[in-house]
């Protein structure tokens, strides 16, 4: 570069060179509105429908600019994870640094290219806004800073879970899911952006962001506290919980080109369980109990996940608790519903032992009913809660249905899980490891019996000749899309849309099981009336076959003046939303209910305990 | 009437008086103050005060979490906002062990180049309007204007860039960026004869300009001053090539020195080095596009993001000298502390005040704006 020569004086005539900047563009910028950049960072928009109103962007925001508001009338949904909430902006506060852009989970939030707002002085609340999609003033001026694949800040990859492969998994009972390590639990847990949507979807609402937070902080023993808050089942729901929490977790929302899945809540939740030591977590649950006794005592039918939670809950509040239970072990359908290898016995068997610990008393093998009846239980307790889930499977009435081989899986299920251990071997079992079966369903307790069965087969034949046939269409089973996958892989031919007409018979031994092809399952009105191709048959050469399309309860033990007493509706006991009955000593909660899953269960014990908490609450 | 017990006081005799210049004051860079005692026109003693603006910018950073100070960091700095973003950027990922990806830091230099530029434009018409010669500032700014229009392209923001982030920058760079860069750059060049025929080589301005406020090098090194007011005092020392950061070391560019260390050799290292910028973003303008791959990589979660346990001390050459960011991470979610070494902290205050003694009082306000003396740095 060229030296300056600041010294020279230089010629006189110098300033006539200002003559040439008559001939110059001027340097200043013309009057009159200039557009601004393609990615600037101006007043926000909302995109109303897109928006789930999950506040991550109240979280970021470095100058507490930003506060949800209620929008009454927008939807609010907390099974799918959508709040009716809004980010409005303070712009007396924002800086304009897009952060909140950013880090939105579904990209509803984003800036738009409009910069200019004044207001007089009584106007000074219009610059607290409620963004919309048109923007500041009604007038849409073009999107500026919106979010990318580079500018996303979200983790939006799930750590992938350590499993078994189908060729490990096939012979045994052994659990598939390894679980995360601390440090995979850390990095899972450390990708939430605690909304809390999670907490909402859940029917019991178990604090998820509370206990994903202290497990991200590492400590384990916060977490455990935190999920004995509202689930004494952690464990099996660690394992087998139909996770609404995940569907409604704000980095599942679709719609983002990168695509997103949810944090691993229910991995999450088995991994605290699992790294607390069994002792710790007893000392943990009963840090809440109460130490008076209140005198009152409650008798509960049937030690499934919602008469346990109830007992659990009445115990902690000084109440007197019995259980029952028809069976030669606690757990209900988690433990002679669930196969081993989705959820380990030793694991259901922690959870119960927490509960007991906690002074619930468990009296195995007595039927109601039979051994007790339930005048009697009438006069010796104050409150009975009947928790006696579905115990019976519904048949499809097809002829031939009433054949010896002819199995309901549930019925099936309880006979594995009455024999079942570590080492299950097709040795205990009490019936014949069919060389082929079909089971007809296609939710999970199809599965769960169709893989049962598979596991024995390869034990016992080294193949697996097993169907599973569904009156719906693949992608309307109502089994997770996990169970389906898994079970083609361990060998499970599945074939939808066919419907059971006849199991054939021949020398008094089942031959086949024969199905048409559904053309559709409902009716105009959406009532339940498939329709087959008759010219389309099937016959499936089975051994055996297993019914697996739902569960009735049985509700013989009532006796006959008991249930002339109660209502019913439909055939179905009525039941209050708190889970009174008609009778004012009688409660009733969990699958008998509701219909089967566990943690609507557990939510149920939790609002039996506290309707009866409160029935005897008035009394005294 | 007067209290009882009302005595009169008698002062010396003096021609002594005080004059308090600031905090907002045309002759006063930012928001800060000047306590001067006069004789006549001469200066006796001067006392910087500073706090006129103080946010507690150190401070605030420990309450928030380590991405939410992205926003804060900028505003240390108003005209030249990019080192602060980057060096606080640079401490983090020192600390995290985040490898940058090459893309981005030839980005990130493009930024600070760019940066440069606008802050010394800014700064010569700051300087030529203290001397009473206004054209320089309206040009200063309207050219600093296109410079603020292409950050603005990159950015999203004119004046808060908050671009850079651990890892890397936000976004990548538009497209036809870089033509619209060059264009600038040819700019640049054709009104380098007009800024030298105005202000450079100015008799009026280069009468005013000389053997004010010297400052010899000893003195220099003794206060720990830095940039371009070091370099006035013939010591070549900068950040980028004595200890080079990013991808500094492959870039080639001299270092502009002069020697009398007054108020002129102040302003003219600062006209070096704004076109020894022009020549770095040339050289960048040709290398980036086969610069491939990503512009960030990926940090966790920012809500549930605890930096490792640590602490970093890096440095950057600013428009006004060695920036540097002490961070300390106690392994939580917000840092334990940051802090900063403003540029200017060690200008704007003893060498300041030491400077004005002996001078005139209209020079005082050249001093301050020919040592670009930015008052958030030191109120920081």
């Amino acid at each position: 570069m060229k030296k300056i020569k600041y010294d020279d004086l230089g010629s006189v005539l110098n300033p006539l060179k200002n003559l040439q900047f008559f001939a110059r563009k001027p340097v200043t910028e013309p009057l009159g509105p200039r557009p601004a950049a393609e990615i600037y960072r101006g007043f926000h928009l909302n995109d109303m429908e897109k928006c789930i109103g999950c506040s991550t962007c109240q979280k970021i925001c470095d100058n507490a600019a930003i506060t949800m508001v209620k929008i009454p009338h927008l939807k609010e949904d907390p099974v799918n994870g959508i709040r009716n909430l809004r980010p409005a902006i303070d712009y007396g506060r924002c800086c304009w640094c897009a952060l909140c852009v950013d880090i939105c989970p579904v990209g509803a939030i984003e800036l738009s290219r409009e910069y200019v707002h004044t207001c007089n002085g009584d106007e000074v609340d219009s610059y607290f806004v409620l963004p919309q999609e048109k923007g500041m003033h009604g007038t849409f001026e073009e999107k500026g800073w919106t979010k990318t694949e580079t500018n996303d800040l979200l983790d939006r990859k799930r750590l992938p879970m350590g499993e078994m492969t189908p060729d490990e998994r096939g012979d045994n009972f052994d659990e598939i899911v390894n679980g995360f390590t601390p440090e995979q639990a850390i990095l899972e847990a450390s990708r939430c952006v605690q909304c809390g949507m999670c907490h909402d979807s859940c029917p019991t609402h178990m604090h998820a962001p509370e206990y994903i937070r202290a497990i991200w902080k590492g400590n384990v023993e916060e977490a455990v506290e935190w999920m004995y808050e509202s689930n004494p089942f952690s464990h099996v729901c660690g394992r087998v919980c139909t996770h609404r929490c995940e569907s409604a977790c704000s980095l599942n929302q679709a719609g983002l080109p990168q695509g997103s899945e949810p944090i691993a809540i229910r991995w999450l939740k088995r991994y605290a369980m699992d790294a607390v030591p069994h002792e710790r977590i007893k000392e943990i649950a009963a840090r809440k109990k109460t130490d008076q006794k209140t005198g009152q005592k409650i008798a509960v039918i049937g030690a499934g996940p919602a008469g346990l939670t109830a007992a659990f809950d009445l115990v902690k509040q000084g109440h007197e608790v019995q259980v029952y239970e028809a069976l030669a072990k606690a757990g209900g359908m988690t433990r002679y519903g669930i196969p081993y290898y989705r959820l380990p016995d030793d694991m259901l068997d922690r959870d119960v032992d927490v509960i007991v610990s906690m002074g619930v008393s468990i009296q195995y093998n007595i039927r109601i009913g039979k051994d007790i009846s339930m005048e009697q239980l009438h006069k010796d307790y104050d409150a009975v809660i009947l928790a006696i889930g579905l115990q019976s499977g519904r048949s499809t009435r097809i002829p031939g249905s009433e054949h010896e081989d002819v199995h309901s899986a549930v019925e099936l299920l309880r006979r594995i899980g009455s024999v079942r251990d570590d080492m299950n071997t097709a040795e205990d079992l009490d019936f014949k490891v069919p060389h082929s079966a079909v089971v007809i369903g296609g939710g999970n307790v199809a599965m769960d019996i169709g893989r049962s069965l598979a596991r024995y087969q390869k034990q016992q034949y080294n193949q697996v000749n097993m169907t599973i046939t569904a009156i719906d269409a693949l992608e309307n089973f109502p089994a997770d899309d996990v169970e389906i996958k898994e079970s083609l892989e361990e060998g499970i031919t599945i074939i939808p849309s066919r419907g059971p007409q006849e199991v054939v018979l021949e020398n008094g031994k089942i031959k086949a099981l024969k199905t048409w092809r559904v053309e559709s399952v409902f009716d105009a009105d959406g009532r339940f009336a498939p329709q087959y191709d008759e010219s389309d048959e099937q016959l499936y050469d089975v051994e055996m076959v297993v019914e697996a399309i739902g569960q009735m309860a049985e509700m013989e033990l009532l006796g006959e003046q008991l249930t002339e007493q109660l209502e019913w509706q439909r055939g179905r006991l009525k039941v209050a939303e708190d889970g009174a009955t008609s009778v004012d000593w009688l409660w009733s909660a969990g699958d008998c209910v509701n219909g089967p899953d566990v943690v609507h269960a557990v939510a149920d014990g939790h609002r039996v305990a506290e309707s009866i908490n409160k029935a005897f609450s008035v009394q005294r | 009437m007067r209290p009882e017990n009302y005595q009169v006081v008698s002062l010396p005799n003096s021609d002594e008086y005080e004059l308090f210049i600031g905090p907002n004051h045309p002759g006063i860079e930012g928001n800060y103050a000047f306590k001067l005692k006069l004789d006549g026109d001469r200066v006796i003693s001067g006392k910087a005060d500073a706090g006129y603006l103080h946010r507690g910018f150190e401070k605030l950073m420990e309450g928030r979490l380590w991405i939410q100070n992205l926003a804060i960091v900028p505003r240390i700095c108003v005209p030249d906002p990019v080192p602060m973003e980057v060096v606080y950027s640079l401490t983090v990922e020192d600390i995290e062990k985040t490898e940058v990806p090459l893309r981005a830091q030839w980005i990130r230099v493009m930024q600070l180049e760019l940066s440069r530029i606008a802050s010394h434009l800014f700064t010569f018409g700051g300087h030529a309007a203290t001397t009473g010669m206004y054209t320089p500032s309206y040009w200063g700014v309207a050219d600093r204007d296109l410079a603020l229009d292409l950050f603005e392209e990159l950015t999203g923001g004119r004046v808060y860039h908050i671009y850079n982030i651990p890892g890397g920058v936000r976004r990548d760079i538009p497209n036809g960026f870089l033509d619209r860069l060059s264009d600038y750059l040819d700019y640049l060049q054709t009104r380098q004869n007009d800024y030298d025929n105005l202000l450079f080589t100015n008799q009026v301005f280069v009468k005013r300009a000389r053997d004010i406020g010297v400052l010899n090098q000893e003195q220099a090194l003794e206060w720990g001053v830095t940039g371009p007011n070091l370099r006035a005092t013939g010591l070549a020392f900068d950040v980028r090539r004595d200890d080079p950061y990013l991808i500094y070391e492959q870039l080639d560019f001299d270092i502009p020195v002069q020697s009398a260390g007054d108020c002129l050799s102040r302003i003219l290292v600062r006209r070096d080095e704004l076109f020894q910028s022009v020549r770095i973003l040339r050289q960048i303008i040709k290398h980036l596009p086969s610069v491939k791959g990503p512009v960030r990589s990926p940090i966790p979660n920012p809500l549930a993001w605890n930096v490792a346990k640590g602490e970093s001390y890096c440095r950057v050459e600013s428009s006004k000298g060695e920036l540097a960011y002490y961070t300390v991470s106690d392994g939580g979610d917000k840092p334990y502390r940051v802090h900063v070494r403003g540029a200017s902290s060690m200008h704007a205050v003893q060498v300041l005040e030491n400077m004005s003694v002996g001078q005139r009082i209209e020079d005082v306000a050249q001093i301050m704006f020919s040592l670009d003396a930015c008052p958030p740095e030191v109120d920081r």
